[in-house]
C-alpha cells in the first residue's frame, strides 16, 4: 500500500517535469524561437550526449568535482575543528567568532578574485574558495550542536562521575551531529556554487569555465546542458550527504509521522 | 568529636545546618533550603515529599554532587560530599536516555564512565533488564521503549556500578497512575534484601508513606524540614495497605502540614 502510493507520487513528479518539457520544446517550435535565446529541450539533450560522447563534458566535470570534493572536505573539516574548539571554550568563542562572522559578512564572490591573484588560475584557487564557502554552516552548526545536550543529560553523566571530556564524548557531540549534517548538507550545496564562482572569476578548465566559452560563442544549448549536468551532480552529492546521515544519526526519525491538520 | 549519642551504626547521610541560596537572572537571592537537618540509616528507604518548589530536587542534587553545597554540613559515610561520587546511582523524573544507545548499552554507561570494564558487566547488565522486566528488550533503542520501559532501563542503568546509596527524583512522576503503582511495587522488591539506602523525592504524599521506612516532609518558601515521620507499616508493603486506617493515618499527618498552603499537587 505505502509503495503504492510512493509510486503514485513519483510518477506524478516525473509526469509534471515531462508535460513541462513537452510545452516547453512545443512553444519553442510554434513560435520559433531563435536557438541562442531558448534552445529546445531536445536540442539541449542533442548538446548532452554530444559533449558526453566526445569526452569534453566529463573531463571538465571531473575537475569541477574534484575543486567540490577538496574544497568541501577542508571547509568542513576546518569549520568542524573550529566549531569544536569554540562550542567547547567560552572564552574562545568571545575571543575570534566576532571576527569570524565579520569574515563571514564579507561577501566571497568579492573577494574570489584576490583568491585567484594569490593562488593562481589553477585548481587551487577553486579549492580555496570552495573551502571557504563550505566553512562557517558547518562551523555554525557544530556550535549551536554542541549546546544542544539537555541539561539533565550533562547533568546525569556528571552524577555518575564523568569527566569533562567523557561528557563530550558520550553526550555533547551525539547531540551535535544532527546539526553538524544540516551544516554539511548546506555546505555541499555551497560548495557547487563556489566551484563554479571560482571558475567564473579566473580558470583554464572546469564546468564553469566551459559555460564562459560556450556563452561567448552563442551556445545556448550548450550551456544549458551544462546546467543540467551540475544539477545532476548537486543532487548526487546531496543525496550522498543524506545518505550518510541516515546512517550516522540513525536515532532522529527523518520522516516523522505527519501531524493530521499540520 | 564528642558524640554522646550512642547508635547502632552511623548514619550513611547525615546533613547539618545545611544552607543553599541561589541568585535569579534578575540578581535576587532566594533562599532554596533553609536550616536543613536529617539523617539517613545505611539500608534504609527514605523519601522526601513536599510541593513544588521546596527545594527537594536542590536537596538530591547537592547529595548527587552535581550542585555546591552552599552552607552548613552535608556528611556521607562521615566525609563531605564535595562532588559526584562513584557510589551514587541518579534515576531523575524523565529517563534521560542516549537516543542512539540500545537499552543494554544505556545500562553500562555507569560502567564505561567509571573504566570498570565494560565487557565483564555485559551480563550484569542483561540481568538487571531482566530484574526491571524488560528481558527481551536488551537490543531496543530508547525510541522504541515505553516512558515506563524507558525509566526501568534508568533504575538499570543506576544499579549497574552496585551503589550504596540509590537517589531517585520522582521517577515515576512522569508515568500514569496503574504504571506508577507497578513500579513502586517492583522498586521495593529490588531495594529489599539488597542492602542499598535509597532516597526518593516525590510529590504524592501516598507514594512517599507507601514506600519509606522514613518520610521527610518539607514546605516551601524558604524549603525546609516541616517534620520527619517514621513509617512503621510491616514489610513487604502491599497495594491493599494503602486502604487501611494506620495508612491513612500517617497520609493525614502530613496532609496537615499543606492544609495552610491548600492541596499539595497531586
Amino acid at each position: 500500500m505505502r509503495r503504492l502510493k510512493r509510486f503514485a507520487d513519483l510518477s506524478m513528479t516525473l509526469g509534471l517535469g515531462l508535460l513541462i518539457l513537452a510545452a516547453w520544446e512545443l512553444a519553442v517550435r510554434v513560435f520559433a524561437i531563435p536557438a541562442i535565446i531558448v534552445p529546445a529541450p531536445t536540442a539541449v539533450l542533442g548538446a548532452l550526449r554530444d559533449g558526453i560522447l566526445s569526452g569534453e563534458l566529463l573531463t571538465h566535470l571531473w575537475v569541477t568535482l574534484a575543486e567540490v570534493l577538496l574544497g568541501f572536505a577542508f571547509g568542513a573539516a576546518f569549520g568542524l575543528v573550529c566549531g569544536v574548539m569554540i562550542g567547547l571554550f567560552t572564552l574562545l568563542e568571545n575571543l575570534v567568532y566576532p571576527y569570524i562572522v565579520a569574515f563571514q559578512t564579507v561577501p566571497k564572490v568579492a573577494i574570489a578574485p584576490i583568491i585567484v591573484i594569490w593562488f593562481g588560475y589553477g585548481m587551487a584557487s577553486k579549492v580555496v574558495i570552495t573551502a571557504t564557502i563550505a566553512f562557517f554552516p558547518v562551523l555554525a552548526n557544530t556550535i549551536v550542536g554542541l549546546r544542544a545536550a539537555p541539561r539533565d543529560q550533562v547533568e546525569l553523566m556528571v552524577a555518575f562521575t564523568a569527566s569533562r571530556w567523557q561528557v563530550f564524548r558520550l553526550v555533547r557531540w551525539p547531540q551535535a551531529l544532527p546539526f553538524i549534517f544540516v551544516g554539511l548538507e548546506v555546505a555541499m550545496v555551497l560548495a557547487v556554487i563556489g566551484a563554479i564562482v571560482g571558475e567564473f572569476v579566473g580558470s583554464q578548465a572546469g564546468l564553469g569555465y566551459l559555460i564562459l566559452q560556450r556563452d561567448f560563442n552563442l551556445d545556448m544549448a550548450g550551456v544549458f546542458a551544462i546546467l543540467l549536468l551540475l544539477s545532476a551532480l548537486g543532487i548526487g552529492l546531496h543525496a550522498l550527504m543524506m545518505a550518510l546521515q541516515r546512517r550516522v544519526v540513525f536515532w532522529v526519525d527523518h520522516r516523522g509521522d505527519r501531524v493530521v491538520g499540520a | 568529636m564528642n558524640d554522646k549519642v550512642p547508635v547502632a551504626a552511623p548514619p550513611l547521610i547525615r546533613a547539618t545546618g545545611l544552607n543553599k541560596t541561589y541568585a535569579t537572572q534578575d540578581g535576587q537571592q532566594i533562599i532554596a533550603l533553609s536550616d536543613i537537618d536529617f539523617e539517613i540509616a545505611p539500608g534504609s528507604f527514605v523519601t522526601v515529599v513536599g510541593p513544588s518548589g521546596c527545594g527537594k530536587s536542590t536537596l538530591l542534587k547537592i547529595m548527587a554532587g552535581i550542585l555546591p553545597g552552599g552552607t552548613g554540613t552535608l556528611n556521607m559515610s562521615g566525609r563531605p560530599i564535595s562532588g559526584p561520587s562513584r557510589n551514587v546511582g541518579v534515576v531523575f523524573q524523565a529517563p534521560v536516555l542516549l537516543p542512539w544507545r540500545t537499552a543494554l548499552e544505556n545500562v553500562l554507561v555507569p560502567i564505561e564512565i567509571q573504566r570498570r570494564g565494560r565487557t565483564a558487566h555485559i551480563d550484569k547488565a542483561r540481568g538487571l533488564l531482566r530484574m526491571v522486566g524488560l528481558d527481551g528488550f536488551e537490543d531496543k533503542y530508547p525510541g522504541e521503549l515505553s516512558g515506563g520501559m524507558q525509566q526501568r532501563v534508568g533504575i538499570a542503568r543506576a544499579l549497574i556500578h552496585d551503589p550504596d546509596l540509590l537517589l531517585m527524583d520522582e521517577p515515576f512522576g512522569a508515568l500514569d497512575a496503574m504504571t506508577r503503582e507497578s513500579m513502586n511495587l517492583e522498586l521495593l522488591r529490588i531495594w529489599t534484601g539488597s542492602g542499598k539506602t535509597v532516597m526518593l523525592v516525590t510529590h504524592s504524599i501516598p507514594e512517599a508513606v507507601f514506600l519509606a521506612d522514613r518520610v521527610i516532609v518539607m514546605s516551601p518558601r524558604p524549603g525546609r524540614i516541616t517534620e520527619i515521620i517514621d513509617v512503621d507499616l510491616p514489610r513487604p508493603r502491599r497495594l491493599s495497605m494503602m486502604s487501611t486506617a494506620p495508612f491513612g493515618e500517617l497520609t493525614d499527618t502530613i496532609r496537615r502540614h499543606f492544609g495552610a498552603l491548600g492541596a499539595l499537587d497531586s
